[in-house]
């Protein structure tokens, strides 16, 4: 874009986001719809019909997202690589904007969070959105339970004949 | 001068009709899905995705299958791909103390807080073709019964559904994996302690246990009296170990400057160390290797010790402007080696253990290791080391690092250079004709003789 | 958290297609300064905030692009909503650290000096102004002559409301070439561009 060539000089870094409690439950949320499937969030969603009716606020987008490690694990960030991400974010009528961002190329499967995102502002349905993902966590924690059972399958248990303490 | 070729159209594209011909290979032979890349060939996909620089899995099982198992060719693919794409942010750097680890070994210590876990690797395979895996699939009855047989696997529950995971893919009914055939292990209770890992108690309390030990020897070893502890706990950095007695130099650390990124400016020179990990990170694994080697054979000699290898799976998150917060985006797999290396102290630094660093997309662990050992060499200015090595020349590792680049500039020497060629003809032809007058010159006896003899 | 807005106005409905629209229409304003180029904008952003400036402010911007409001833009906050939500532009309060500058008032048009102006090894490394006005033409009284390339001979350009001395600027901002600072104008329907290249025609 002509002028608009690379940005070198610094950029203060996003602030340091706060910690709400809201936030940090919204959070948690958005993480369990970034890892849940397409079918799984449109089968929350339809728990949810007749939905007000869906403004897109921003139709569903792939794009790219540079992920930034740590030098050493826990020092000065560089830029990894980048990961594809979709985002989308929607309006219900007389209710909140809905917006989600996840890894993958998921047009669909973004659009229903957003629209999961909207519901669960409504304080009234929040319980319900809450609720409604439960199978997302049931299956979740039931992968997580094999890999890591798998994993620990594989662990090395040394015995060493001197250990210079105790 | 130039010659112009025509019909070259036509040609062009029975070439590429040819290739995708022979891309499918004998049409009666069931064609190959990209479940089946995915899923049989992850460590291809993984390279794919970390030398392209793109995470995307079925991005780059695509990519593998229309390059016919053609790796860089598929890299290209991806790198290409990519800048069709608008870029959201960068993300929050990915915290790999709160990884879910799936393997993490440790060749300096044995015992180390949160125990040696082999997962899935090579490592003491006994490289013998196995013949079972030639079988055409479908007898996994069979397969079943070999290992069955064989006392080297252990009794692990049923592998989950394939093809999950952080992205798109099909949905794997939630009760797939049977709660019931898990064995003993209880994981940290409620979901959210999974999911926002950094902020539960738990991986607090894992930290003050580690903080409080005096080092490594001060830790509790792992025995198997406590193998159902909770698999899933945060394992601390054996660097973190070394960290706590003043033994290894710390991470240099974040004031919070953006780091520099290659894909928005060219590289230039002297580039710091977040830029040069940049470019190893994306870096093609056979040229880390092979310069990682060099090091090990006294060129540039740092006498690395492998502190720790992890692979598994870390959250990604991104500040959204409009949100004021960080968003989980899911969950990406990343190998991680920090290697420990020898450092004899200077004037202003008393002898301690130094740090190389990798960290790639993807199980790569020879990829990981080799970027430790590069990333450690080029480091030697910063540490007052003699400079004596290809590794440790950083115009010249990072120039050439990128597969990309370097194929393009080699392979670009296949197309047309007629005009060149035409031009050094010339040049040839006319040299050969100064030189034989030349000749000529210097020895007219010898020369002109028989030329005479044969004007005669 | 950042609430939005209850009824944060729609970006492009075809982001794709209409962003690359109206990025033509920019590129072409760029490449032939002073000429009134059309573009059509179906968005409905936040007063004071103009479609067209709303276009070319989607169309270019983005997170890494640091964007700074005038007076009469920041003093609403719908439209920093607006701009956060759709293009993810940092916002920024110092003039010299944006890239794109966006003027809802013509006549109030800063010193230029105030703006980045780019690096001698980085001419580009300077910000762009996108300014509102309420008309532009090519042949109003006392409009201005100017000439630089992309315009065959010279052209003549009027806008209102702007600055008393903006032809001046314009000449003191062709003195810095290749530093200075480009703009473009957006009145109802139409986008013009007024790159560092150009000068006012001086009688010979």
């Amino acid at each position: 874009m002509g002028p608009d060539a690379p940005v070198s000089e610094p950029k203060t870094p996003p602030p340091v986001p706060e910690a709400t409690a809201d936030s940090t439950e919204r959070q948690a949320m958005m993480a369990l719809y970034a890892r849940a499937t397409r079918a799984e969030l449109e089968a929350a969603v339809e728990r949810f019909s007749p939905l007000p009716q869906v403004r897109k606020l921003r139709p569903p987008e792939a794009g790219l997202v540079m992920v930034q490690g740590r030098t050493g694990g826990d020092g000065a960030p560089f830029n990894m690589g980048e990961a594809t991400v979709t985002r989308a974010a929607v309006q219900l009528e007389g209710g909140a904007t809905g917006v989600s961002y996840m890894l993958g190329r998921a047009p669909e499967k973004a659009e229903a969070a957003a629209i999961l995102d909207a519901l669960w502002q409504d304080p009234a349905l929040k319980l319900a959105v809450n609720d409604a993902l439960a199978p997302i966590r049931r299956r979740l924690a039931a992968e997580e339970a094999t890999a890591a059972a798998e994993a620990e399958a594989t662990k090395v248990n040394f015995f060493t004949m001197t250990r210079g303490e105790d | 001068m130039y010659v112009a070729v025509k019909g070259g159209e036509a040609a062009i594209r029975n070439a590429h009709a040819l290739l995708a011909q022979r891309r499918r290979g004998d049409a009666s032979v069931p064609e190959i899905g990209l479940d089946q890349i995915t899923g049989q060939l992850s460590l291809a996909v993984d390279r794919v995705m970390a030398e392209g620089s793109l995470y995307d899995r079925e991005l780059a099982a695509l990519a593998i299958k229309q390059a016919r198992g053609d790796l860089i060719e598929a890299i290209f693919l991806a790198r290409a791909f990519r800048t069709t794409l608008p870029r959201f942010g960068a993300s929050v750097p990915v915290d790999t103390g709160a990884m879910r680890v799936r393997r993490r070994i440790s060749a300096t210590f044995k015992d180390l807080p949160g125990g040696q876990v082999l997962g899935p690797t090579f490592d003491y395979t006994h490289r013998l073709l196995d013949e079972r895996l030639a079988t055409q699939a479908g007898d996994d009855a069979d397969r079943t019964a070999a290992e069955t047989t064989t006392s080297a696997r252990p009794n692990v529950p049923p592998l989950p559904p394939a093809g999950e995971g952080w992205g798109g893919g099909t949905a794997p009914t939630p009760d797939a994996s049977p709660a019931g055939e898990i064995p003993a292990p209880s994981l940290p209770s409620s979901d959210r302690t999974r999911l926002l890992p950094s902020s539960t108690p738990e991986t607090e309390a894992g930290n003050i246990r580690l903080r409080s030990g005096r080092g490594f020897t001060g830790a509790r070893v792992h025995t198997s009296g406590e193998a159902a502890e909770a698999p899933a706990g945060p394992m601390p950095r054996v660097t973190d170990l070394l960290g706590d007695e003043g033994l290894i130099e710390p991470a240099p650390a974040d004031d919070g400057t953006p780091p520099r990124d290659l894909t928005r400016e060219p590289l230039s020179f002297p580039a710091d160390r977040p830029l040069r990990l940049q470019a190893l990170a994306r870096g093609d694994e056979g040229f880390l290797l092979a310069l990682g080697y060099s090091t090990q054979r006294g060129y540039a000699r740092t006498h690395p010790f492998v502190g720790e290898i992890r692979f598994g799976e870390v959250e990604v998150s991104l500040h959204a402007e409009e949100l004021g917060f960080a968003v989980p985006l899911g969950e990406i797999s990343v190998t991680e080696c920090q290697s420990v290396n020898q450092f004899k102290g200077s004037a202003t630094q008393p002898p301690q253990f130094t740090r190389g660093y990798g960290l790639v997309f993807g199980q790569l662990e020879r990829k990981a290791m080799s970027m430790a050992l590069v990333d450690r060499s080029l480091r030697f200015a910063e540490l007052g080391e003699e400079k004596s090595a290809p590794a440790q020349d950083e115009e010249f590792v990072l120039s050439h690092c990128d597969n990309v680049q370097a194929t393009g500039f080699v392979e670009h020497l296949k197309l047309p250079h007629y005009v060149d060629f035409q031009a050094e003809l010339d040049l040839i032809r006319r040299m050969r004709a100064e030189h034989a007058a030349e000749a000529e010159a210097q020895a007219p006896d010898v020369a002109e003789a028989p030329h005479k003899e044969a004007a005669e | 958290m950042a609430a939005l807005a209850p009824a944060l106005s729609a970006g492009f409905a075809d982001p794709v297609h209409d962003a690359q629209r109206a990025f033509a229409a920019l590129m072409r304003a760029m490449a032939e300064p002073a000429r009134l180029v059309p573009l059509a904008s179906a968005l409905a952003p936040p007063a004071p905030l103009s479609p067209e400036m709303a276009a070319a402010a989607l169309a270019l911007l983005d997170y890494e692009t640091p964007v700074y409001l005038d007076a009469t833009l920041a003093a609403v906050p719908d439209v920093a909503a607006f701009l956060r939500f759709h293009t993810g532009a940092p916002l920024v309060t110092d003039p010299a650290a944006a890239r794109f500058a966006l003027m809802g008032d013509g006549a109030g048009l800063p010193d230029f000096a105030r703006f980045a102006q780019g690096e001698p090894d980085y001419p580009d490394r300077s910000a762009t102004l996108i300014v509102q006005v309420a008309r532009m033409d090519e042949q109003s009284e006392g409009a201005l002559v100017l000439e630089g390339p992309g315009i065959k001979g010279r052209r003549t350009f009027s806008a209102a409301p702007l600055p008393a001395d903006f032809g001046r600027r314009l000449a003191a901002n062709r003195a810095l070439y290749p530093l200075g600072i480009d703009l473009i104008l957006c009145a109802p329907g139409l986008v013009a561009g007024l790159p560092r290249t150009l000068a006012p025609h001086t009688q010979d």
